[in-house]
């Protein structure tokens, strides 16, 4: 490991805001260091519904934002390809709702340059069999999905092939300062204890809702709205379209098909700061879920629950509205020595997964004026690596003459990176993951390159545990590997118990029928087979 | 808080546990790596293809449909009803020439039947054979079942009246087995029912049940003749108020669960009362009915239970029968895939996996050594005898011979 402390830049927080914001910093020529308290994506990035907005669900009432989405929608389509699948989506009108409403969105959709279709509830019905059928009107939109761990994780590994660092499961404890800035931060390893300073003129806060803290931490004030979301991921796709209301946004009225399950949220509810650790889904809200999901798609209300989750968006309250009435969901980058006087430190924040790199490229813009770098930004235009082809069958036919139905999930995964798992050993094609078909190769890939320490972090980046047998299988065969890799036993021991854990707290609120068999079978197989 | 009352999803898929007994017990898995295994072409496979049909495999050809994946199932999915289906929704492989002649056994009866010395003379060449072998890949080591001068409908249809008589009645599925390659088998049911004191008749022209054109991708002609033959059997048990019974299991097993959950043909009018003949006449004696036996019967006897006929979940009553007889010296085989699976084993490409897997049955019997091996099945009948040199025979025609 290199063992230089200073940098150009230090970026905290590494969910997909500081991830792009090293990647677009990197790019620019800066020596760069992420720091990130636990794993990538931790926080509000990876605790979405995954949607690839359209820019749809904003057009109404926030033209703006809107206009931001339809925009790095595009972008992403181009630059990320292996992290999204262009479903299109659907804005239907129960009878219910209010039929005028669908005019006033399609006049505001097309107005923020969003390309929203009506199309007739009958061709709705056949463009996505799962609807609710008693819709009386729909709007087609270019909605998607996009995989937030991978796209983190393409953002990190395009950051370190530009020269970035990234230190994970490394806390910030306080920052360096002299009288009028900051220049640099004390940290401690959580896994080691190691205590170690980093030193840099600017210092980027992009800790999500934690930011706030963050921001406390050096002295200043971010006025920040913590507000829950929850959302209920069901075992299979029920849905290849997104289905949305077409009525103000409201809760449960998303359903998001991804890779191979499908996501219905979400609530809002506001949190204190304290809960934003360790938010627990409620059982009213896993009620308002399925009663409401059901309402889009029927079926939902017969359909087996994997997992409920719970995120906390990061609002931000206008500076100039101290009683924080006029949330904004738009982007906010502080520059705090214009705002505060401090010098060297900024905060990037609001926004949404959707428009993490228009942020990443406002926050480096600040970051090169302040250290006098002129080169523009070019992160719009330049493929994350594995999306340099368009779609998961060129790169599987490119690599394999007849890939088998692993390598054909390791290609949507991994995109033309999956290049790296094409000469496997015999044994590097057996399966750890059977769910979602996770070979032994690309899990190794994953530990070699993409700063693996737990099965958690593991988890993010291979989809290992996440399939309906939740870790049943795979956990343990993917701590072998682990253990394989750092050669410790013990410590592999306590975090399979820890991802274990993990995987139940998700499945707990949604606890009954064959979740709850498959999650006493695990049990047995841990406790009683192996022991644990 | 509410509770989901239930969870459904496509055969169950959803209820899979990963306990992964299927794929112990899957035959194919045993001899083939290249086949995924139940488990992964089944309820796994299935949530990637519910994302994109590019991730179906088209190593799912090498399912053999023998269902014991779904007898394994602690969970109730039907896994190999999920693999069938994904191959009939998915699969772009368009049937080869020998698949179709392969799955077109009523066709290939009527063809054959008036022909029969001769075409059982020329399948039986080895030049015959090593012909078919290089032109359509069917095996050359492969025995090919016989076809009979005269149908089965054709020797019961002389025989109405004498039938009519009785004052019980059933319909018999007879299927293309009995009608063009072995009437003697529908013979010796038409023995055993009638000393039950119960007639016979046919059915109002039935069609090949339709199995081989599920396996072998044709499954729109396959429904073709799911719906003609749900119309003939409801006229026999909506209007005249029958049972209809069968001789074959994978016939039985076709008409009562493969119609509704591969072919979405709705069967629920006739489904209770398509019965095997073994199952029909076990219940009569229960009933009361009684049969008369030689009293110089004798007959040393192993009972092979087809796969079809234990996911029926059947096989007792055939097992009874047989126990039943004074006289047979009764061994029940293990549980074991022949392997054969119909017109699986007849494929060139299958035949060493096919013989691979019924071995152990082979070598089991063997060293039993009976007189006759026993089953219910046709094409178990042609691979244990091709396989063992022991002659196989139907539980109902071992029935008619010790019947006084």
């Amino acid at each position: 490991m290199n063992t230089t402390d200073s940098f150009d830049v230090i970026i905290l927080g590494g969910g997909i805001t500081g991830a792009g914001t090293q990647r677009d910093c990197a790019m620019r020529g800066l020596r760069t260091l992420l720091i990130e308290r636990s794993d990538i994506a931790t926080g509000a990035t990876g605790r979405n519904h995954g949607l690839l907005h359209s820019g749809a669900r904003y057009a109404v009432n926030d033209a703006e934002s809107a206009a931001e989405c339809i925009r790095e929608n595009l972008i992403l389509k181009q630059i990320a390809s292996h992290c999204i699948e262009e479903t299109s989506g659907l804005f239907i009108t129960l009878p219910e709702d209010d039929l005028a409403y669908q005019k006033t969105f399609v006049d505001a959709c097309r107005q923020s340059g969003i390309d929203a279709e009506v199309i007739d509830p009958d061709l709705a019905r056949r463009l996505e069999p799962s609807v609710n059928p008693e819709l009386i009107g729909a709007v087609r939109v270019p909605d998607g999905s996009v995989d937030p761990f991978r796209l983190s994780a393409a953002n990190m590994l395009d950051a370190k092939l530009h020269g970035g660092q990234v230190r994970l499961h490394t806390e910030v404890t306080g920052f360096i300062r002299t009288a009028d800035a900051v220049t640099g931060v004390h940290t401690v390893n959580r896994q080691t204890g190691e205590k170690r300073d980093f030193h840099a003129p600017v210092i980027v806060n992009a800790c999500g809702i934690w930011g706030h803290h963050m921001a406390g931490l050096a002295g200043v004030n971010v006025g920040m709205f913590p507000a829950k979301g929850a959302l209920l991921i069901f075992a299979h796709r029920v849905n290849n379209l997104v289905i949305n209301r077409c009525r103000k946004p409201s809760n449960a009225d998303i359903l998001v098909p991804g890779d191979t399950v499908c996501i219905i949220g979400t609530t809002s509810t506001r949190i204190p700061f304290e809960e934003c650790d360790d938010v627990a889904v409620t059982p009213e809200e896993v009620d308002l879920l399925i009663t409401e999901g059901a309402k889009l798609a029927p079926s939902l209300s017969s359909t087996r629950i994997l997992r409920a989750y719970a995120g906390v968006r990061p609002l931000v309250s206008a500076d100039d509205d101290p009683s924080g009435r006029n949330i904004s969901r738009g982007i906010v980058c502080l520059d705090h020595e214009q705002r505060d006087g401090l010098k060297g430190f900024v905060t990037i924040t609001g926004g949404k997964l959707m428009t993490y790199r228009l942020m990443a490229e406002m926050a480096t813009d600040t970051v090169c004026r302040k250290l006098g770098v002129t080169r523009a930004c070019e992160t719009a235009t330049t493929p994350l690596p594995g999306s340099e082809e368009r779609s998961y069958e060129a790169v599987a036919r490119k690599i394999w003459e007849a890939p088998s139905t692993a390598q054909k999930a390791a290609a949507a995964r991994l995109g033309t990176n999956a290049e790296r798992i094409r000469n496997g050993r015999r044994q590097d094609a057996a399966l750890v993951c059977e769910c979602e078909e996770v070979s032994v190769g690309e899990v190794n890939n994953a530990i070699e390159r993409m700063e693996v320490s737990t099965l958690t972090d593991l988890r993010r980046r291979t989809r290992i545990g996440m399939g309906t047998c939740q870790g049943e299988f795979c956990a343990c065969r993917a701590a072998g590997l682990l253990a394989r890799s750092h050669g410790c036993i013990e410590r592999e021991r306590a975090d399979l118990r820890d991802f274990l854990q993990e995987r139940w707290k998700g499945n707990f609120p949604i606890g009954w029928d064959d979740t709850l068999r498959e999650a006493e079978y695990t049990q047995w197989i841990y406790k009683h087979v192996l022991g644990l | 808080m509410k509770i989901q009352e239930y969870t459904v999803s496509r055969h169950n898929f959803e209820e899979c546990m990963k306990c992964t007994v299927c794929t112990v017990y899957c035959p194919v898995l045993q001899v083939n790596p290249a086949y995924p295994g139940p488990k992964q072409a089944g309820p796994d496979g299935e949530r990637l293809r519910l994302k994109n049909p590019y991730f179906f495999n088209y190593a799912l050809k090498y399912c053999m449909n023998c269902k014991r994946c779904e007898v394994a199932c602690p969970s109730g999915v039907q896994v190999a009803d999920l693999i069938q289906a994904a191959r009939i929704q998915y699969s772009h492989d368009a049937p080869k020439l020998r698949d179709r002649i392969l799955a077109s056994t009523d066709l290939m009866g009527s063809l054959a039947r008036p022909f029969a010395p001769i075409v059982n003379g020329v399948t039986g060449l080895g030049v015959t054979r090593s012909v078919l072998d290089a032109t359509l890949q069917i095996d050359h080591r492969r025995v090919f079942p016989k076809y009979s001068g005269r149908s089965f409908e054709a020797w019961l249809r002389r025989r109405e009246k004498e039938q009519a008589a009785f004052d019980e009645q059933v319909a018999y599925f007879h299927g293309c087995y009995v009608n063009y390659n072995y009437p003697q088998l529908g013979k010796d049911l038409v023995k055993v029912l009638n000393a039950l004191g119960v007639g016979v008749q046919l059915l109002d022209k039935e069609k090949c049940c339709g199995i081989a054109y599920i396996t072998n991708g044709m499954s729109d002609q396959a429904a073709r003749h799911a719906a003609h033959n749900v119309a003939v059997l409801r006229k026999a048990v909506e209007d005249k108020g029958l049972k209809v019974v069968t001789t074959s299991s994978t016939c039985t097993l076709t008409l009562r669960d493969e119609y509704p959950n591969l072919l979405n043909i709705d069967n629920a009018a006739v489904r209770d009362s398509v019965l095997l003949a073994t199952r029909y006449i076990y219940e009569r004696l229960e009933q009361g009915a009684e049969l008369h036996f030689r009293k110089d019967f004798h007959l040393k006897v192993a009972y092979h239970t087809p796969c079809h006929l234990e996911r029926l979940g059947w096989g007792v009553f055939s097992e009874r029968l047989l126990r039943m007889i004074p006289g047979v010296e009764f061994t029940l085989l293990d549980s074991a895939c022949c392997g054969i699976a119909g017109t699986y084993g007849f494929k060139k490409e299958n035949y060493a996996a096919s013989q691979a897997i019924g071995e152990p049955l082979f070598e089991q019997i063997r060293s039993i050594n009976p007189e006759v091996v026993a089953c219910d099945c046709e094409t178990c009948k042609w691979q244990i005898e091709m396989s063992t040199d022991y002659p196989v025979r139907h539980p109902v025609s071992i029935l008619a011979e010790a019947l006084e």
